[in-house]
């Protein structure tokens, strides 16, 4: 049996809604098909299965706001018998609001059992407040009021389902506020910062447009994409996550893309194993990561799975951008607007066209060298865009 | 297609791009790339809905023209009235000056 849990989408995400059931007990999942879809301060998030088998129970109702970790159902998963009874684990959920059909949670009979104070549990079913989240500081751990009333100020808020466009992008905002701020606090940062000569980028993309369709036109945001992903071969130290206090490599490049919002705030969606995508696949991901950002509908694993991110301020933006790290990752790439630099051809000083990239990284993980040498190769990959 | 026909298929395209605009206001002789916050992503995108609408071939160097409404009905307009011509000949626009891709 396996627990299908609420995921983590993005370093401060705490809790998120239910919308709907995509199957029914009985039903047979793939791994990463959709079987879910799930509430976010980034819109409606259609969640993968991690697993392949039969779902035996789904254990929440649409409509409730469960904290991330909380099995939203069990999958018997292929090969295993019917009925292999376990218990089933689950936290207790945040209340819906009032329209909202309220949630039918099993007790949580596996977990050790805290004791809670009456005037508490009442003081935390007021305000929303999850008791599985409260230490307790009373004896044997029981969870007083002042508990209760200590996590309510270090409680983010917590808003139900499809709320309106400007609370969305309120809650976006403070999402957006939780993480930078954490990356701030716990992430020494170092910034490098090169000039990338875009000559031959720009001339090689001019020539391959002319060739296409307009629908598979590139964008110059493509080459750089995947040129920080070929990179990553080569200082993979920087496609890791930092967690725990230890440093984890991730085998896989997913690069997550910072893709601002017409009504305000940003997500960075990765596009997954970017260094195995040639440029047109990529194009064709990327414009489609766009639509479905802008409109509100990722995929989890895109908002679960990024090992690194980039930002490009695109032709309007400013000439540079020193990112700031998204924990658990422990790098971004930036780039400013593609601008003219003097350059020297054949004895004679030209404008080129060119483009500032930054490295922001987390020092408990890289130095300046490796991360030049990143930069370096990001030059030279550009350099060269007929073999990305 | 009449100039008013192709103005209003390029309002009713950028409005699918950036719903939350008043295009009542927009200033037809400006960049609408900077009035309506339109980027990379976005201009390609309405290239690629003219494209499909109005069956008129564009090339990367026509982008500069195409930034503003002004501009926009111009170039369609003297496009509307040859695009058998354009698409059979299969010619695309010589590599200008302001062919950056974008």
């Amino acid at each position: 049996m396996a627990d299908f849990v609420m995921p983590t989408l993005g370093a401060d995400m705490t809790a998120g809604t239910l919308l709907a059931w995509m199957k029914k007990p009985g039903d047979e999942v793939k791994r990463g098909e959709i079987i879910a879809e799930v509430d976010t301060d980034k819109g409606v998030i259609e969640v993968e299965v991690f697993t392949s088998g039969i779902i035996d129970k789904l254990l929440i109702e649409p409509g409730a706001e469960v904290p991330v970790g909380t099995v939203l159902a069990i999958i018997r998963e292929e090969g295993e018998a019917r009925g292999a009874e376990r218990p089933t684990v689950t936290a207790p959920s945040i209340p819906p609001e009032v329209s909202k059909p309220a949630a039918k949670i099993s007790p949580p009979t596996g977990q050790p059992r805290v004791h809670i104070s009456p005037a508490a549990k009442k003081l935390a079913s007021e305000l929303g407040i999850d008791l599985s989240q409260v230490t307790g500081t009373g004896s044997g751990g029981r969870i007083q009021r002042a508990d209760v009333e200590r996590a309510v100020s270090a409680k983010p808020e917590h808003a139900v389902a499809r709320d309106a466009p400007a609370e969305r992008q309120e809650r976006m905002r403070r999402t957006i506020a939780a993480a930078m701020a954490r990356s701030k606090r716990e992430i020494p940062h170092y910034y490098l910062s090169t000039t990338i000569d875009m000559s031959n980028a720009m001339a090689w993309l001019a020539t391959e447009n002319l060739k296409k369709a307009v629908v598979d036109r590139l964008l110059y945001g493509v080459l750089l994409i995947k040129a920080v992903a070929l990179s990553l071969h080569e200082v993979p130290e920087l496609n890791s996550l930092w967690k725990n206090e230890k440093l984890i490599p991730r085998p896989e490049i997913n690069v997550g893309v910072a893709i601002s919002l017409r009504q305000g705030g940003l997500v960075a969606p990765a596009l997954l194993r970017a260094d195995q995508q040639n440029l047109d696949e990529l194009m064709k991901n990327f414009r489609d990561l766009v639509k479905r950002a802008r409109a509100g509908s990722l995929r989890s694993s895109e908002l679960s799975e990024p090992t690194i991110t980039v930002t490009s301020l695109g032709e309007r933006g400013a000439e540079s951008v020193f990112g700031i790290i998204y924990p658990p990752q422990v790098a971004i790439v930036g780039f400013g607007r593609p601008i003219e630099c003097p350059g020297q051809v054949d004895g004679q000083v030209v404008l080129r066209p060119a483009i500032n990239a930054t490295l922001s990284a987390d020092h408990r993980v890289s130095d300046g060298h490796r991360g030049s040498l990143f930069l370096s190769a990001v030059d030279r990959f550009l350099q060269d865009p007929g073999k990305l | 297609m009449t100039r008013e026909e192709i103005k209003g298929t390029v309002l009713r395209i950028l409005g699918e791009i950036a719903p939350e605009a008043d295009l009542t206001r927009l200033k037809p002789d400006v960049s609408f790339r900077d009035q309506l916050d339109i980027d990379s992503m976005d201009f390609l995108n309405f290239v690629i809905a003219l494209d499909e609408e109005l069956d008129v071939r564009i090339a990367e160097s026509d982008y500069p023209k195409l930034s503003t409404l002004e501009g926009c009905v111009e170039l369609l307009d003297s496009r509307n009235t040859v695009t058998v011509v354009t698409k059979t000949a299969q010619s695309p626009a010589s590599l200008g000056q302001d062919d950056k891709p974008s």
